[in-house]
């Protein structure tokens, strides 16, 4: 173990300092939704320019093309939160979508969308669940035929996050009907949200949102070479974004930043004169989750350091995902605790902290727990897979 | 030793239970905390049907007469509803807050129009038992009341309100009263609403035998109130789980029967029920004047408002995906329940008083 800063990684962390306050007024104050605003496509565009973002993806696709260097991005990271500059943008095409097509995509297809998805100006949305195939996701009934050059697609898709604001979609379709093994026969293809047959409804949530969508999907034609890896191997292809779906809900930094934000809102919180940071009751329950935050930042860079090394530490890999969402939402819970009645309070409402947004996190988190393979589902790999424990009883065929 | 309900109490909850659920369906429930319905003039109509304003008012002056037991067993029904109408103010501590501390002249001419539900209370007394937030508080000086509250409930549509300052007296406000003035609050939850309420020198006709342990007993009346609608409320999204537990198939087999979702329906019943006994108890001993009944009460809410949030939660993930939709309408008893653990102290706050008090009740030995 060895965490000291060379001089090389100190002289770059000047770098790093010197072009957050030469670039100050770069930083985006408004980020976007569901798409990027101009202020922020900007700033992605600088960051990659210096090779801040997008470090691991080739100069030919418009990335960085950085050696893969845990000290530089760990530095990257902490001078970034210190400025509070975001850095970079994350979303579902470049967080989970460029790593997928970077180990199974065609030269073509990288060039196609690699260099737009990470500049942000191609919006991505995810086509997997069904209204039958949640967690059981290899059950989807989504078909595509052959037809010349095309496969034409039939079904529907739900729970799109951002499919109304989508320019592609990267989804997983039946091909091989007569598939023996239901895990195969299912191809993961890409498609054009403007392709005629496609039907986007919103599907409001609880925190009064419209997040995501229910996809139709009525004769779609999408051309064969828009396939990312083999026909009928969609299912090993969809692995690899699932696991950095996983990976990118368990940003460690980001829970740091709301704990750092909580303990501002415990500070102001005050009840009957006295703050809330100084009663033992809830600082003992937010150090508590510092500590966890604490443990996943560490965490994160433990694993980061072993995939540097060509190393996959199994189990700690898999609990990333539970642990992660959990931690998020009981930040939220003890924000929601501290503010007491003041917690009833939503949006706009006077005196409401923030417009309400620790309530609405304490819902939207919730479902982050759901979304991405629930927490059941993912105490069921941790068990199978991270602890070689028996399935659960056998599943039945298709 | 009969710790259970009586048959007269088991009638009222089917009774209650069954009219509310005519009053209330989902296409009602959307419409709660509309502007124009904050009041939902239609459910206080059915209430009034059902006796429900008069629960509590002595039947000499045309109420029924019954407990604070009673009026949790209503209560329940209302959360496993969401009910969207006035209950706190009205019929739970305004006829509490008059038996106990009001002038013979104040019973005799409040309470039969409270029975009938034809004057309608609202309660501003958030501060004194939660704390004051944002210094909102509320001075008497030679008889008016100067100050804010914040969270004062079933406001819309009422005649009266019943404020509280922070000395523990009582006094009574008409809504149209000179220098009040009343602001919707926005809350999570729509099918209740919370008012700020501003006074700037506002007349008040005072409870004379009001004080500290009348606002305690008001208090605790109050936190049952909440704490059984929260066991309705839970007890709705337990049974909803359940169902869709038996009902949806993934891996080829109901999801019920995989081990993670049955624990989190097991977990979320067994944080529950123990939380029903304990609401019993404390309504009972509030009933009867029994020593423990204040820390008892503190306990109950504080243990169901967090059993409630375990339910809340775990119902939702049973759900999957459409849990968290506005279209299946969860939402509705996960909001309410949430509300309800906030007002009037939420478990952390609540376990504090209890400890205080018990010590207090120890030294007093
Ligand atoms: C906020 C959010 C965003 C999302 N975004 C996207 C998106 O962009 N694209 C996309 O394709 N999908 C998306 N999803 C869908 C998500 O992947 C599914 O909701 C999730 O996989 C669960 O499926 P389901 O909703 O059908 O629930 P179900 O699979 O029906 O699950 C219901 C309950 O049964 C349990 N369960 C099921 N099987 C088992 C088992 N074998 N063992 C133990 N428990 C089990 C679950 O844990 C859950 O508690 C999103 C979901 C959410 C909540």
């Amino acid at each position: 173990m060895d965490l000291s800063y060379s001089g090389e990684h100190e002289s770059f962390r000047r770098e790093v300092q010197n072009f957050l306050a030469e670039n100050a007024r770069a930083i985006p104050k408004h980020f976007g939704v569901n798409r990027p605003t101009a202020e922020a496509v900007a700033w992605q565009r600088l960051l990659i320019e210096r090779g801040y973002v997008a470090r691991g993806v080739p100069r030919r696709y418009g990335g960085a093309e950085c050696p893969p260097d845990i000290m530089r991005a760990q530095i990257l990271g902490e001078e970034f939160a210190r400025a509070r500059a975001p850095l970079g943008l994350v979303n579902q095409g470049i967080s989970m979508f460029v790593p997928t097509l970077l180990e199974w995509g065609t030269e073509a297809q990288k060039q196609d969308w690699i260099a737009r998805t990470i500049r942000g100006e191609l919006i991505w949305c995810q086509g997997y669940s069904e209204p039958g195939a949640g967690s059981d996701l290899a059950s989807l009934r989504t078909f595509a035929v052959e037809d010349g050059n095309d496969f034409i697609i039939n079904g529907q898709k739900i729970w799109t996050t951002t499919a109304h604001a989508a320019d592609m979609m990267f989804a997983l379709v039946r091909t091989e009907l007569e598939a023996k093994n239901r895990y195969r026969g299912i191809t993961y293809i890409c498609l054009s949200m403007q392709t005629p047959g496609i039907e986007v409804r919103p599907l409001r949530t609880m925190t009064g949102a419209a997040e995501f969508n229910e996809v139709f999907l009525t004769d779609v034609r999408v051309p064969k070479h828009q396939v990312i890896g083999a026909r009928g191997d969609g299912w090993r292809v969809s692995n690899s974004t699932l696991k950095h779906e996983r990976g990118m809900l368990g940003d460690p930094h980001a829970a740091l930043a709301r704990i750092r934000n909580l303990l501002g809102l415990m500070a102001d919180e005050t009840v009957d004169g006295v703050s809330a940071i100084e009663l033992p009751v809830w600082r003992d329950r937010a150090m508590r989750l510092q500590g966890r935050a604490l443990a996943m930042k560490y965490h994160a860079m433990r694993l980061l350091t072993a995939a540097h090394k060509g190393e996959d530490l199994v189990l700690p890999r898999l609990i990333v995902k539970l642990q992660a969402t959990e931690l998020n939402h009981q930040i939220a819970a003890l924000a929601v605790d501290v503010m007491g009645e003041m917690g009833l309070l939503y949006n706009d409402a006077a005196h409401s902290r923030a417009g309400g947004l620790w309530q609405k996190r304490l819902m939207f988190d919730l479902g982050m727990i759901i979304g991405g393979g629930t927490a059941q589902i993912q105490r069921n790999i941790i068990a199978e897979r991270g602890l070689g424990l028996p399935r659960e009883p056998k599943m039945a065929k298709l | 030793m009969d710790f259970s309900l009586s048959e007269n109490q088991l009638l009222l909850q089917e009774q209650v239970g069954k009219a509310v659920r005519c009053l209330v369906p989902m296409e009602r429930l959307r419409r709660a905390g509309q502007e124009g319905d904050r009041f939902a003039a239609d459910v206080w109509e059915g209430f009034c049907d059902l006796g429900i304003p008069g629960l509590l008012v002595p039947e000499r002056y045309g109420g029924h007469g019954l407990g604070l037991l009673d009026a949790v067993v209503v209560a329940e029904e209302l959360g496993r509803c969401a009910t969207p109408c006035a209950f706190l103010g009205s019929v739970v501590a305004a006829p509490i807050a008059l038996i106990e501390a009001g002038s013979p002249e104040q019973q005799a001419t409040l309470l039969p129009e409270i029975a009938l539900g034809t004057l309608r209370v609202g309660i501003a007394v958030s501060e004194p038992l939660a704390g004051a937030r944002h210094d909102a508080r509320i001075h008497v000086r030679n008889g008016l009341l100067t100050g804010r509250s914040l969270f004062a409930v079933d406001v819309a549509g009422a005649h009266r309100l019943l404020v509280a300052d922070h000395a523990g007296g009582l006094f009574l406000v008409d809504t149209l009263a000179r220098g009040l003035t009343m602001q919707y609050l926005e809350t999570v939850d729509c099918t209740r609403q919370a008012f700020e309420i501003v006074f700037d020198e506002v007349p008040a006709d005072p409870l004379p035998g009001a004080g500290p342990p009348v606002l305690e007993r008001l208090g605790d009346t109050l936190r049952l109130a909440l704490a059984a609608d929260i066991l309705g409320a839970s007890g709705h999204m337990l049974r909803e789980a359940v169902a869709y537990a038996g009902t949806r198939q993934q891996f080829g087999r109901p999801i019920g029967s995989f081990q993670a979702v049955k624990h989190l329906c097991a977990d979320a019943a067994a944080e529950l029920e123990p939380g029903r006994a304990l609401l019993w108890y404390a309504a009972h001993a509030f009933d009867l004047a029994l020593q423990d009944s204040h820390v008892c009460a503190l306990h109950a809410k504080a243990y169901l408002s967090e059993a409630g949030r375990v339910v809340a939660r775990n119902a939702v993930e049973v759900h999957g995906g459409i849990g968290i939709t506005d279209e299946l309408g969860l939402h509705y008893w996960f909001k309410r329940i949430n509300w309800s653990a906030q007002l009037y102290g939420g478990p952390t706050a609540l376990r504090e008083q209890a400890w205080l008090a018990q010590a207090s009740l120890e030294q007093s030995r």
